[in-house]
């Protein structure tokens, strides 16, 4: 289990990283945290001829507030984020999403970026900012554009990115003071991949109807999946029990999840279900509660 | 094959050597440093038994090129006792509370506690310690004693 | 004196491990060492057509490649592994059908698993050597894959060795009283199939081999991550021709065995035969896929069964036919599955039973004796079986249990039938029902059925499960020791035994201390290395403190006679007028006069000053084999106490209690520690570990992504209980520890779950306990009520 031969190339900024993709992306594979494309290598289930290695390009680097987005640079690492109080305070759903990415040692590497690219179906980040309405910022030699996480995943591990683009970073909307969030997910272990998982933001209006509601799954679908017509179920609704879990279950025929030993496709299906009433259920209650903890 | 020079506090010893860029951390640190305790147990990220401390943070150096550290301090088990050889707090506190049975893992749990107990200056909850441990793999103790040796190593750290 | 035996004695292993300075295989590094890697089979069922290695051999880096045709004529295959063979009374009463199934080295012409070892490249360093793996290029022809023991057995199965004629390898019965006759009498007849699944023991070192060669002496050095130096150096002897006594084999520091390192893998016979061919040290360490894939896997049995009782809940008979699904190869004879027959009936008075095994084999991975060896199996049989006779006679498990236990006053319990090692199976002393009422009493039984009815008032699952074991530990053949008083008067104990985890730098330097009345930091405990006692047996079953503990006791009191003896010649006074104590010995009379224990081995030397009396050899050395009678019987109840979340299928386990009864115990804080690991194992085989293979012979769980270990989120403080019945089988008295915590969670976490989602009749017949199975069980159940 090691490395297969590369060449390792380690731009200082960011044009000269798109310059080194625009020349050798083809034939390259970029690395941020390495947490995924490390034990690839060594797996030798990946043998690119180039490593373009982006931990030094500076512009990749933090966390910062526009007027009403915040914006994350795709080589911020987790444990940044966990640890950001700009964060907690204004999108805690990222904060408590974020500590289910494995476990400590993985987060000290991993980035925002690569979690994106690495596009797994399980993962916390690709949910959560599918959840926020968020979208991703691509950059190449040529040009600049943002994509929506609908655009941006096609399928399991696979990514609308071409060769020569990189994550720049992602850029979401603040949540609003008095959105009430929630973030569940079981995994086999503490720390492993979520057999499920769902995001969900709900804001009530002034009579406790549900007046937004944002939710996205994860590990149920080859990509994050935005159960529309569940989200437009709930507008206007008084949120009791009854409607929750109506809601639930409603678009758990439409989810196509890929199933393993840890969990077939129909129980995968069906633990959705129980998620996400739980998760509407967390929303609700601290979107009454008005408080962003 | 091509060799790209790296320079790495280690343990607080700057050193600085020409590697072949795909080399592991852990691997430079064992083979090319000679810093054996640092142990590998999967090289696919998930024992926890190759951790050290890069810039004061764990990470899982099987899960690391060499030339990543380049720049870095890098902190090994070889660098926890004491100067006169005998046992920092953790150390002290996983022997008395047999925390370690074949020791393989020991390193790696050795490593991220140091980080967390300095993250966490504080008594945590067993829960807390439970998670603060759950990325470190061991096959022998069941953990309860180490669980048992960290709440010690709080008081022996008073 | 019992001074320190008895104590927590801090552990002597303990300063180099903590500071980074064990040495481990892998932490081996000589001088002009080359490394090794190995191609490994990708096909569960193939036929190798043509192997070429030039574009490997050219490779940057690679001095050779190896292939099975490099062998020929140099290294002999496997023969059966006659350390696990049947002692002939036990042959001849069971009379059994055991084909011999030996392992090639390396797979010439046809591959019978995935990661089975074809060609091996040596490198100058391990990068170079995965380089070169990549270029070989094999031709295979596939071959049908046979995974399913039950199918495997069927006449029309592809044979996987055509010289055994067809797949089952093994096949024996064993029978006591009429069975016939029980089933007659029952009341009920409760029958179910129950499964417990293929598991890896997976220590978190993976193995690894250094091999030295000294061309100059003709002597091997040897480094592996062994239970069992000893066999490797047997079998290296006779497989590559040399001369035993040329060859040391060494277990370093080892990072954990549990079963899978106790016996002799290819590599440890390939890599060092390769030293001696290219005079150049080379290691190979088994990297973690290789280790999934190619270190021999455990447990996989299934056990058709049937149980005969009385309304009242007395179990009349039992009846069981079971496989074995061994993988591609079986040398460990009727190891694992005759434990399972022997230790079925555990606890329980049952008179009338039989047992038929079979070992089959399939395209998977072999298997190894792993920390339980056949027993944690028999237990899951045999205490799902209780809650089942439980449930069918509306009756509380725990009476079933109490109705059935043999009990202390039958003891010693003759079982009629034989131990693996051929002695009767007769179960020395314990208090059973003793146990349980422990446990019950501190887990709070009856509380708990109070606390458990509010729960579910609440919505709340909790349950509560029992299972029981009893456990043959510390076979024989023998283990040795050496005890010996340097001329600086410190004593050094050698042992044949090779520790991997067990502590026994520091309980056996108790037993030496207590001998000689000097602290442990006096004695240095020496194992694992076979230049130090001419026969040695190894770490396993239970049994490094039952075997090498009584060797180094005797060892220990045979030395102290002689120093005792030497001492009273320097006094002249006679020897059993003295006394020692505190590294000296001096007249009882009179403790001012007195001569050290450095003094005394000074006279020990031959020569002019030397002080041994007439008739003894010089030397301040004690040798003792201690050959068992038979095995010691250690027991315990396991207590599970579990809350099942019904909607989503997830256990927690939100305590486990053990009761158990090692005998004498040598060191409290140590055996503890041997019952918390072995139940972190257990919990692993019940809720997260199983070995998965597709239908073409894949190793679906190859990584540790899909091998799922606990981790300290998943496994509670064990709650302990002791029962302390000293055997009479050996002369501290002590029952072996090591693997009896691993026995008991399967099945006592099934009885939990199945316990808290009562009403519903939820039947837990295979592990582990997976929520996705858990669910399509509660499916079903709901289901079943609907209708
Ligand atoms: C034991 C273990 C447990 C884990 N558990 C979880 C978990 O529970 N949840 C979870 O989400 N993840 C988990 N991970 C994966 C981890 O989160 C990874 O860090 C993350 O998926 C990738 O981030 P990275 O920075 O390490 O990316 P890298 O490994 O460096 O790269 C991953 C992929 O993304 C590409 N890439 C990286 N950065 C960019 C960029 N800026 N632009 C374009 N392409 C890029 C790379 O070329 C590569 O293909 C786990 C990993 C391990 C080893
Ligand atoms: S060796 Fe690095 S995590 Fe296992
Ligand atoms: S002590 Fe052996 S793996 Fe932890």
């Amino acid at each position: 289990m090691k490395p297969p031969k590369f060449s390792y190339l380690r731009p200082n900024d960011l044009a000269e990283a798109l310059d080194l993709l625009a020349e050798y992306g083809e034939d390259a594979k970029i690395m941020s945290g390495g947490q995924s494309l490390i034990p690839l290598l060594n797996m030798r289930l990946s043998t690119p001829r180039y490593i373009i290695d982006i931990g030094r390009v500076k512009e990749l680097h933090g966390i910062k507030e526009e007027e009403d987005a915040i914006v994350i640079g795709g080589m911020t690492r987790h444990v940044d984020v966990e640890k950001s109080e700009l964060i907690k305070e204004k999108c805690p759903l990222l904060t408590e999403g974020i500590r289910w990415v494995g476990h400590t040692q993985i987060r000290s590497r991993g980035t925002i970026g690569g979690s994106i690219a690495h596009a797994d179906p399980s993962a916390e980040l690709p949910c959560i900012l599918t959840a926020l309405r968020g979208e991703i910022v691509v950059a190449s030699k040529e040009d600049e554009f943002t994509l929506t996480p609908e655009e941006f995943f096609l399928s399991y591990l696979l990514t609308s990115l071409e060769p020569d683009q990189l994550i720049k970073g992602i850029r979401f909307p603040k949540l609003n003071k008095n959105s009430g969030y929630a973030f569940e997910e079981v995994a086999r272990r503490h720390g492993d991949f979520a057999l499920v998982e769902v995001a969900a933001v709900i804001n009530l209006d002034k009579d406790g109807k549900v007046a937004e509601a944002q939710i996205a799954l994860g590990g149920a679908n080859a990509v994050p999946f935005v159960p529309l017509e569940t989200e437009e179920f709930l507008i206007g609704k008084e949120p009791n029990e009854t409607i929750l879990k109506e809601a639930a279950t409603l678009q758990l025929e439409d989810l196509d999840p890929e199933g393993d030993i840890h969990g077939s496709k129909e129980y995968r299906r069906y633990l959705t279900g129980v998620l996400l009433q739980r998760a509407l259920h967390t929303a609700v209650k601290r979107a009454r509660e008005g408080v962003v903890v | 094959m091509k060799e790209t020079l790296v320079k790495v506090t280690i343990n607080g010893k700057e050193v600085a050597k020409e590697i072949e860029s795909r080399w592991l951390l852990s691997d430079f640190l064992r083979d090319n440093l000679g810093l054996t305790g640092t142990h590998v147990g999967c090289e696919h990220g998930v024992c926890g038994a190759c951790t050290v401390l890069i810039n004061g943070e764990p990470v899982r150096s099987c899960l690391m090129l060499a030339v990543q550290a380049d720049g870095c301090q890098v902190e090994t088990v070889e660098s926890l006792a004491r100067a006169d050889g005998s046992f920092n707090h953790i150390q002290q506190a996983f022997a008395n509370n047999h925390a370690l049975q074949c020791g393989f893992c020991t390193p790696g749990f050795l490593m991220s506690l140091k980080s967390f107990m300095e993250n966490n200056p504080t008594l945590p909850t067993d829960e807390e310690i439970r998670e603060a441990i759950s990325g470190n793999l061991c096959r022998c103790t069941g953990y309860s004693n180490i669980i048992k040796a960290v709440k010690e190593a709080y008081a022996l750290n008073c | 004196m019992a001074q320190y035996v008895g104590q927590n004695v801090k552990r002597k292993e303990d300063y180099r491990l903590l500071t980074g300075n064990g040495r481990f295989v892998g932490d081996i590094r000589l001088d002009n060492m080359a490394e090794a890697a190995i191609l490994r089979s990708s096909y569960g069922h193939a036929l190798i057509k043509s192997i070429d290695t030039s574009k490997a051999k050219d490779c940057e880096g690679v001095i050779d490649v190896i292939t099975a045709a490099d062998l020929e004529g140099k290294v002999q295959p496997f023969t059966e592994f006659v350390e696990f063979t049947l002692p002939p009374n036990l042959e001849k009463d069971i009379k059994p059908i055991i084909k011999k199934n030996p392992e090639p080295m390396l797979a010439k012409d046809r591959v019978t698993f995935v990661g089975q070892a074809i060609a091996i490249v040596i490198a100058e360093n391990r990068y170079a050597a995965e380089d070169a793996i990549g270029l070989i290029k094999i031709e295979f022809e596939p071959l049908p894959v046979v995974t399913d023991p039950y199918e495997s057995v069927k006449a029309e199965s592809t044979v996987i060795h055509q010289d055994l004629q067809n797949n089952i390898q093994s096949h024996f019965e064993v029978s006591v009283g009429d069975v016939e006759k029980a089933f007659n009498q029952a009341d009920h007849v409760i029958r179910a199939r129950i499964k417990t699944p293929r598991v890896s023991g997976n220590p978190l070192e993976t193995r690894g081999v250094v091999a030295e060669y000294e061309e100059r002496t003709q002597q091997l050095q040897v480094w592996s991550s062994t239970q069992v130096p000893y066999m490797v150096r047997s079998y290296l002897s006779k497989l590559v021709g040399l001369v035993e006594n040329n060859i040391r084999v060494v277990a370093p520091d080892v990072g954990g065995g549990f079963g899978p390192k106790c016996a002799v893998y290819p590599e440890e016979i390939v890599i060092p035969y390769l030293s001696t061919k290219y005079k150049r040290p080379i290691k190979w360490i088994e990297d973690r896929l290789e280790h999934m894939q190619s270190t021999r896997h455990s447990r996989d049995q299934v056990h058709d069964v049937e149980v005969a009782v009385k309304n009242d809940g007395t179990i009349l008979g039992l009846k069981d036919h079971f496989l074995l699904d061994n993988g591609a190869h079986n040398s460990f004879a009727l190891c694992c599955a005759y434990n399972s027959a022997a230790h079925l009936r555990g606890m329980y008075r049952i008179p009338n039973y039989d047992i038929t095994g079979q070992i089959v084999l399939t395209n998977k991975t072999p298997n190894v004796p792993y920390r339980g060896a056949g027993r944690p199996e028999a237990v899951f049989v045999m205490d799902r079986l209780i809650y089942m006779i439980a449930e069918k006679l509306n009756m509380d498990p725990v009476d079933v249990s109490f109705k059935n236990f043999i009990t202390p006053e039958e003891m010693p319990y003759d079982t009629d039938l034989f131990y693996r090692d051929g002695a009767n199976m007769v179960l020395e002393n314990g208090d059973y029902p003793g146990s349980l009422k422990q446990a019950m009493k501190i887990v709070g039984y009856e509380q708990f059925r109070e606390q458990q009815k509010e729960a579910r008032e609440k919505g709340k699952y909790l349950g509560i499960g029992f299972s029981s074991y009893i456990e043959g530990t510390g076979i024989g053949p023998h283990e040795g020791a050496v005890v010996r008083l340097d001329s600086s008067g410190h004593i050094l104990a050698f042992v044949g035994s090779s520790p991997h985890g067990q502590s026994h730098e520091t309980t056996l330097a108790q037993i030496c201390a207590d001998e000689f009345g000097v602290s442990p930091d006096q004695v240095t405990v020496k194992a694992g290395d076979t230049s130090l006692l001419p026969y040695g047996v190894g770490t396993f079953a239970s049994r490094g403190a039952v075997t090498a503990g009584s060797a180094v006791h005797v060892a220990s009191k045979k030395l102290k006679e002689k120093l005792l003896a030497i001492a009273g010649e320097m006094l002249e006074v006679a020897a059993s007028d003295l006394e020692l104590q505190n590294g000296k010995v001096y007249p009882k009379a009179m403790p001012t006069r007195f001569v050290t224990l450095q003094e005394i081995a000074l006279a020990a030397k031959p020569g002019p000053r030397c002080k041994v009396p007439e008739g003894m050899e010089p030397g301040a050395s004690a040798t003792h084999y201690f050959v068992p009678p038979t095995v010691t019987f250690s027991s315990g109840f396991h207590t599970a106490v579990v809350e099942v979340d019904k909607d989503t299928g997830f256990v927690e386990i939100l305590r486990y209690i053990v009761v158990h009864d090692c005998g004498r115990v040598l060191n409290p804080m140590i055996v503890d520690g041997q019952i918390q690991g072995g139940v972190a194992q257990g919990i692993g085989g019940a809720l997260y570990e199983e070995i998965i293979y597709d239908e073409n012979g894949q190793l679906v769980t190859g990584t540790y992504m899909d091998y799922l270990l606990p981790t300290a989120m998943e496994v509670p403080v064990v709650e302990m209980g002791h029962q302390e019945f000293l055997s009479p089988r050996n002369p501290m008295g002590i029952k072996g520890v090591g693997e009896g915590g691993a026995i008991g969670p399967p099945a006592a976490i099934a009885n939990a779950v199945c316990d808290a989602l009562k009403p519903m009749k939820i039947e837990i017949n295979t592990l582990p306990v997976s929520p996705n199975k858990l669910r399509s069980l509660i499916e079903e159940a709901e289901l079943q009520e609907m209708h």
